[in-house]
């Protein structure tokens, strides 16, 4: 039950705060930001049944992908 | 009059105009008082192919295209990847009380265009009027026959391990324009329906390859594993599939994503799997690009001996980048979009 | 393809996309072969991990991971799919709301096969029901105001992922002064419904993959009670190949550690005390009550159900519809012991043989994310 996507917000509707419109791999939609009233447009959300529930942390996502890649090269031998 | 009413379909004076209008102009017929009630087809020897369908769309008027435009290459495909050469065309409108007589225009011409560019006659035709909220605005029939230079269809019976499976192009692509359009569901996006007639690229292909040709068949609803699982199933041998060399563009997997669907089983229009000798499979792939050099057209798979005997016999496999392997059925149901 | 940075600015600007998704880094194959191979070297033999979203119980079987290691720890799907734990007598209710000509009911799709006494609502729309599928909940606002002379009513379905954008689009009625909406609420509580299967006992786990997007909600934090009070290990889980395979390596190692740990493994998503405003949401429209899911039976304060001040919007009220009775699941059915990770669905005598996706007998093929539904779709020789 957790199905969503990190879309990014292209434009913050200007009527409504809390309404942006997201690209998913050129896919766009309108989609509510209220509960990520932190994010700005060029910013990645986690939209699920159109609400963005969570803010994609570039530095976490960089930290991850460095973790994964670190502990999966073969040791140098000292 | 703005609108279909059920006067227009009593035979009568409104019939009368809806054919003088909308109909006959847009199928090149000239006089409407020279009309039979039957077409006579001419063919010097050798066989016919019949095919029927009927389309039931909705929206009615998509990205890329409408049900006329699709009545008329989905027939004229069924025919193609048959091998038969399509002739003739006939077309049944049942339309809703209330459907606009500008959608009906406008559908109905674009059906003449379709078949005016691939060459193709619509000899006979029939319209019927139902009741508002008893037709969902517009249901069309259209039935194809097809001359079979070679007297006989693409029945697959010389496929065999080491095939290639081809396809002419990107898959989803018309799932994903109508889902665009669904009040509810709707999103913005470039993808557009893939619907066009095949029958010049099959042609070829049957004509340059001749026996190397071994099958076609066109993937419509159901998607592509679907098709490729009745081919596997048809022919007694299995598929394997490589994940990689799938043309998924990279908007149907992002509303794929976005909805909880899976690109292999949304529909498709305008494409064609055909399986090929391994050696003549560069040979086919070049006949696609020259009819349709903007598609990604590619080897997608290849036919295996069967892993199960029997009735069993004819699996789809899908292998993936990273070494796993999982196994096709034909579609289950009509996939819905979800959030779980 | 790197993430965009943040405008220093404070006006709304548009910006360019790429057409590649930000999850395609983390689907790397070499990654995911060495992270496969290491589960598999370094895991004890007999381990079995639970996962609790049917996300990860869909994407664990479409990406074959149970066939990639295979010598490697058990995975089983616990109680993860809102849909499947649907009591059928909610169904009926959904059913007598939808035969009433006044009203159109909007629904996410997932809900449209789940079967009741008297069929579906997939059977109710082809017998003339007004039926509506909708991706957001939103959406079925729009159709509420766009119809004002019938009653717009949403099916409100799922876990804590899901509340927030519901109560988002109730909200939303409210300042619209809309009087023809309402909602059925069916929202449930995973992190009450792990509580309690570890509670009642009778399972053998040695960890969970907690779903990632009910945390990005709740926070980690929520389920630090299953290292304290249970002393299991379980990790906080994203939805990539290589998200969900280093979660059963994290857990492969806390085993090995004999550590005890609640640990967040989708750092990028989830915060450690999750959504605020999503939170405040649910405190300010809803309250928690027992609920019963179907095939684990009633579970203490695990469902949410609008609060009286709110009952003009509750469909229950507004419908008059009754509570559902008990539920009963057909003889042979597994799904209980397969929702508690004891039996799989290749155990269950129905399985494929009775219980089809088409027709599912029990709750856990009802869902194509019901641990049953992605066996039948992944997992079993066609």
């Amino acid at each position: 039950m957790c199905l969503a996507v990190p879309a990014q917000i292209i434009k913050i509707d200007e009527h409504n705060r809390n309404r942006a419109l997201v690209d998913y791999r050129g896919i766009k939609r309108w989609a509510g930001i209220y509960l990520v009233p932190e994010a700005s447009p060029g910013d990645y959300v986690i939209i699920h049944a159109g609400e963005a529930i969570s803010l994609l942390e570039e530095k976490e996502a960089k930290k991850t992908l460095e973790l994964w890649e670190e502990y999966h090269e073969p040791k140098k031998e000292e | 009059m703005e609108y279909i009413t059920l006067a227009h379909g009593d035979g009568g004076t409104l019939t009368r105009r809806l054919l003088e209008e909308i109909f006959l102009p847009a199928f090149g017929t000239a006089n409407p008082d020279k009309l039979t009630d039957a077409s006579p087809i001419t063919v010097s020897s050798g066989k016919l192919a019949l095919t029927t369908d009927s389309f039931v769309i909705h929206p009615l008027f998509f990205p890329g295209g409408n049900i006329g435009r699709l009545a008329v290459s989905g027939t004229i495909n069924d025919l193609a990847v048959s091998g038969a050469d399509p002739l003739y065309l006939t077309a049944g409108f049942i339309m809703e009380e209330g459907l606009p007589l500008a959608e009906l225009q406008s559908i109905v011409s674009s059906m003449g265009r379709e078949a005016a560019e691939a060459g193709i006659n619509i000899i006979a035709g029939d319209t019927k009027v139902v009741e508002k909220n008893k037709g969902d605005g517009l249901y069309i029939n259209t039935t194809g026959a097809g001359f079979l230079p070679h007297n006989c269809l693409l029945t697959g019976e010389n496929v065999k391990p080491g095939d290639a499976v081809l396809i002419n192009g990107a898959i989803g692509c018309h799932g994903v324009a109508v889902l665009s359009r669904r009040e509810g569901i709707g999103f913005e996006t470039s993808v557009e329906s893939d619907c066009a007639c095949l029958h010049r690229l099959t042609g070829e292909l049957r004509d340059k390859l001749k026996n190397r040709l071994k099958f076609m068949r066109d993937p419509t609803r159901g998607g592509l594993a679907t098709t490729l699982k009745e081919t596997a199933r048809l022919t007694g041998y299995d598929i394997v599939l490589e994940e990689n060399n799938l043309p998924v563009p990279s908007e149907v997997k992002g509303a794929c994503e976005l909805l909880g669907l899976d690109p292999l089983y949304l529909a498709n229009e305008g494409k064609v799997t055909a399986v090929v000798e391994q050696s003549s499979a560069a040979e086919a792939l070049e006949i696609i690009h020259r009819h349709q050099p903007e598609n990604p057209a590619r080897i997608i798979g290849q036919i295996t001996r069967a892993v199960s005997p029997g009735n069993k016999a004819g699996k789809v496999f899908l292998q993936t980048s990273y070494g796993g392997t999982r196994e096709l059925d034909f579609l289950a149901e009509n996939p819905q979009p979800r959030i779980c | 393809m790197s993430l965009k940075k943040k405008s220093n600015t404070s006006t709304s600007t548009s910006v360019s996309t790429t057409a590649s998704s930000p999850w395609e880094k983390y689907e790397n194959p070499e990654i995911a072969q060495k992270l496969i191979h290491y589960i598999k070297e370094k895991t004890a033999p007999g381990m079995k991990f639970m996962e609790v979203c049917g996300t990860h119980t869909t994407n664990i079987s479409r990406y074959g991971l149970r066939r990639l290691l295979n010598e490697g720890p058990e995975l089983v799907s616990g109680p993860g799919c809102p849909v499947c734990v649907t009591d059928p007598g909610d169904v009926e209710n959904f059913l007598t709301l939808a035969r009433q000509k006044n009203v159109v009911l909007t629904t996410f799709g997932d809900l449209l096969k789940i079967p009741g006494e008297s069929g579906s609502l997939s059977t109710a729309r082809a017998c003339g029901a007004d039926i509506r599928v909708v991706y957001s909940p939103s959406d079925a606002v729009q159709i509420a105001a766009e119809n004002p002379g019938r009653e717009t009513v949403f099916l409100g379905a799922g876990f804590e992922t899901t509340t927030p954008a519901v109560l988002l689009a109730l909200k939303e009625a409210i300042r619209l002064g809309l009087n023809n909406f309402s909602l059925y609420l069916l929202h449930k509580i995973t992190t009450r419904a792990v509580h309690h299967l570890l509670e009642t006992g009778g399972t053998s786990l040695n960890g969970f993959l907690l779903p990632g997007h009910v945390s990005a909600v709740t926070g980690r934090h929520a389920w630090d009670y299953i290292s304290e009070l249970f002393g299991l290990p379980a990790v906080v889980t994203g939805f990539a190949l290589n998200d969900i395979l280093w979660g059963i390596r994290c857990l492969s190692d806390l085993n090995s550690r004999n550590e005890a740990a609640v640990i967040n493994g989708y750092q990028r998503v989830v915060k450690e005390t999750g959504n605020t405003r999503a939170q405040e949401l649910i405190k300010m429209y809803l309250e928690k009550k027992t609920s019963a899911w179907r095939g684990m039976g009633e579970i203490p304060a695990s469902g949410l159900f609008l609060k009286e001040e709110y009952a003009f919007y509750d469909a229950r009220h507004r419908f008059s519809l009754p509570p559902p009775g008990k539920i009963s699941e057909p003889e042979g059915c597994l799904c209980g012991e397969i929702l508690k990770g004891n039996r799989r669905p290749f155990d269950c005598k129905l399985f494929a043989k009775t219980c089809f996706p088409e027709e599912p007998a029990g709750p856990c093929m009802v869902s194509s994310e019901g641990a049953c539904a992605a066996y039948y779709y992944y997992e079993k020789e066609a």
